[in-house]
């Protein structure tokens, strides 16, 4: 028995899902070994110590003049699957300008580059495995996996927990976007809780008076399995 | 209670201007880290070998030469490691050769991220001709004839640098683990 249970069916993407076209040539074809928990999984880079700049989390500061866009407070927590906090865990965002264009040498959607704008941001949670960040809201964009295709708005999230095996990688969206059923990306999740997890929702709470929307999004990460546990509960 | 590991979702191919734009990330080992120093280049090819320019990450966990895991304990080694691929697919990695851990041959812990994967894929690196490895129980679970694609090999002319290709699918592709 694996100290890290492993995950439900269907609340993850298979490798292969042809609607999105770069897996076809990039999903192994031979089905994964199981592999029994070792030290070398069940330890992972420690996060707490390494320095986190002032205004690492607030993805508007990082130039001389504040960026283009609608501005937005994303905060919520890094949970494992008892719901406890994950304090300590490096959480690292990146994300496309209000146009829809990422900083990147590759990227030639023929949106403007916002010179006050890079869209990478860093935070580390928490006692309570909470995080906080501002940006501004990205754009949607267009990209050539299919015909007239457009990825919904969304904020990449990188995350390190306790262990190799809780590392993740994962896309927040926005509430009411009408791209969301249209994305094969999203859309490769079977599970449609699983893909509604993804999905931030508006919170008032959050939202700051005559100065920024604010947007709730929680990431569970893998758990240690406890004396108890249940399988198939919410 | 118990909720559900939240879905994973792609890289994507434009990730490194936040997650990759400082290549000493590359270096486990500095100067000054005690144990063997080596290179590991690790190059990432698809289905039809053709390398993955730019849009897929490696990120390493290993032991230090003792064989501890001791991420931020030695100021001269990490444990940690996270490059981007050049435009032929390849990365570059500075350390030192792991030191057994837990009964295991020595071995480096691998993840790959890739445009066009949805969820990381999880792999091994092992030192080809390393006697250890004819007892490593992880290798065990592996098939014989694809244990091969877990085995980095000595570049030829060059001591201490190590390479391995991690083939995504396809003809020897290499073995990947569910962790």
């Amino acid at each position: 028995m694996n100290e890290y249970p492993r995950t439900k069916p269907g609340s993850q993407p298979e490798y292969l899902y042809e609607g999105y076209r770069a897996t076809i040539r990039r999903a192994p074809s031979q089905p994964l070994i199981q592999l029994p928990h070792t030290l070398s999984e069940l330890t992972g880079p420690v996060y707490g110590h390494n320095p986190i700049g002032p205004t690492d989390n607030d993805l508007t500061l990082h130039f001389a003049e504040a960026p283009q866009g609608e501005r937005i407070i994303v905060a919520g927590r890094v949970l494992d699957e008892d719901g406890r906090g994950v304090p300590n865990a490096l959480v690292e965002v990146w994300q496309a300008n209000a146009g829809g264009r990422y900083r990147h040498t590759r990227d030639n959607h023929p949106a403007p580059i916002d010179p006050n704008f890079l869209g990478a941001g860093r935070a580390v949670t928490d006692d309570a495995g909470s995080y906080r960040f501002v940006s501004i809201k990205p754009g949607a964009y267009p990209w050539r996996n299919h015909h007239n295709a457009w990825r919904p708005a969304h904020i990449h999230f990188s995350l390190f927990g306790s262990a190799f095996v809780t590392r993740l990688v994962t896309q927040m969206y926005f509430p009411n976007d009408p791209l969301i059923p249209l994305d094969p990306i999203l859309q490769s999740i079977p599970d449609a809780d699983a893909r509604t997890r993804l999905v931030s929702q508006f919170d008032l709470s959050l939202t700051e008076p005559e100065w920024a929307l604010g947007y709730r999004f929680d990431v569970v990460l893998r758990g240690r399995r406890a004396t108890y546990f249940e399988e198939g509960g919410k | 209670m118990s909720l559900i590991p939240s879905a994973s979702q792609t890289v994507g191919p434009f990730f490194n201007f936040a997650l990759t734009p400082d290549a000493r990330l590359g270096v486990l080992a500095g100067e000054g880290a005690e144990g063997d120093r080596i290179s590991l280049a690790l190059r990432v090819v698809d289905g039809d070998g053709a390398p993955t320019p730019g849009d897929s990450m490696i990120e390493l966990w290993q032991a230090d030469a003792r064989g501890r895991y001791t991420h931020g304990l030695d100021p001269n080694f990490r444990g940690f490691g996270r490059l981007e691929t050049d435009p032929n697919g390849e990365c570059i990695f500075e350390t030192v050769k792991p030191g057994p851990v837990d009964g295991q041959a020595p071995h480096i812990n691998v993840i790959v991220f890739a445009r066009g994967l949805l969820k990381q894929l999880y792999t091994r690196v092992y030192f080809e001709g390393e006697a250890a490895n004819a007892h490593d129980p992880v290798l065990a679970l592996v098939p014989k004839d694809r244990r091969s694609t877990l085995l980095a090999r000595p570049v030829a002319g060059r001591p201490n640098a190590w390479s391995i290709e991690i083939r995504l699918q396809g003809e020897a592709e290499t073995v990947f683990f569910d962790v």
